[in-house]
């Protein structure tokens, strides 16, 4: 471990705002990246369902 | 010469969507696993068991995400380039499924490693930013994705936006060695590649070992991402199919 304390690692010797905001941004593209095809794919399959049931319907 | 037979029979495979659909699905879970378990090892051991830079103390722990980031970036784009030069050539329709899916999770890393750079020059060149040649050529790069993500919106029919992004596609791909050189053609405030392919890292394994962790972590996370993206284009585009028709009422009645 290179850090004495959380604190300390917290801290990053007083470059903590530079080095978390960086990982906290990488984890939220990562994250979108991962969510969104699904959210897409979520909404075409909703969309598309209701498609085929009008068509079975006419 | 003569091709092997089972490279000639997954090219015909890649024709078909459907296939690439089906393969694909058991893959998912294995690759966020992978991509998890790596960058989860890599960023933990940079963060809290590398030992601090000697010049830059511990704000170059910010490494560990920007190189993977800024690695992505050109790795998508030359899979983009790659699958234009597929299109345009052997008229696959899967090539252009992946570069409209790609796109937007290119422009997301080279947005990612220009900010992360910003943020990290800050304290140690002093400055957010610098018309410095990598940087630069960076910008250029996200430039180039958002053009691709704009043309295929604008070109209202799908195989005339194809054939123009893909064309796009390649022209841009001159930006690459561009990126990768800037640092030793020109005289820059960016600091030179940790990862040469003829030479030992600059730096201690204690420091390089995590950031190749991170590296391969990133790239199974944007597999993962490419493939589920690419998925749902093979649906949209496919929706006139009896088998896009039957997964759809499959899933309809699941849900």
């Amino acid at each position: 471990m290179n850090f004495e304390s959380f604190s300390a690692f917290l801290a990053m010797g007083g470059h903590g705002p530079y080095v978390w905001s960086c990982y906290a941004l990488t984890l939220l593209v990562l994250l979108f990246n991962g969510l969104a095809p699904g959210w897409r794919q979520r909404r075409f399959l909703r969309e598309q369902g209701a498609r085929q049931r009008r068509q079975e319907q006419s | 010469m003569k091709v092997p037979a089972p490279l000639v029979r997954l090219w015909h495979r890649l024709g078909s969507p459907r296939w690439f659909f089906e393969t694909t699905a058991p893959w998912l879970p294995w690759l966020l696993g992978l991509g998890v378990v790596l960058l989860g090892a890599g960023t933990f051991w940079g963060l809290a068991l590398a030992p601090a830079d000697y010049l830059q103390g511990n704000s170059f722990r910010i490494i560990y995400v920007h190189v993977p980031a800024a690695i992505l970036a050109q790795s998508c784009y030359m899979l983009m380039g790659t699958c234009g030069v597929v299109l345009l050539v052997w008229r696959m329709k899967l090539a252009d499924m992946v570069l409209e899916a790609a796109a937007p999770i290119g422009a997301s890393f080279t947005a990612l490693a220009l900010v992360t750079g910003a943020v990290w020059g800050k304290p140690t060149w002093g400055t957010w930013w610098a018309w410095d040649a990598r940087v630069t050529s960076m910008l250029i790069l996200l430039f180039l994705y958002l053009g691709i993500v704009g043309l295929r919106q604008a070109l209202a029919r799908p195989e005339a936006a194809g054939r123009a992004c893909a064309i796009l596609a390649i022209v841009g791909l001159v930006n690459i060695p561009i990126i990768k050189y800037s640092v030793d053609w020109w005289l820059t405030l960016h600091q030179p590649s940790t990862f040469k392919l003829t030479e030992k890292p600059a730096m201690p394994p204690s420091m390089w070992i995590p950031l190749l962790l991170s590296v391969l972590g990133f790239y199974a996370l944007f597999i993962w991402s490419v493939l589920q993206s690419t998925r749902v284009v093979v649906l949209e585009r496919e929706r006139r199919t009896a088998w896009v028709q039957n997964f759809v009422a499959e899933q309809g009645s699941k849900a």
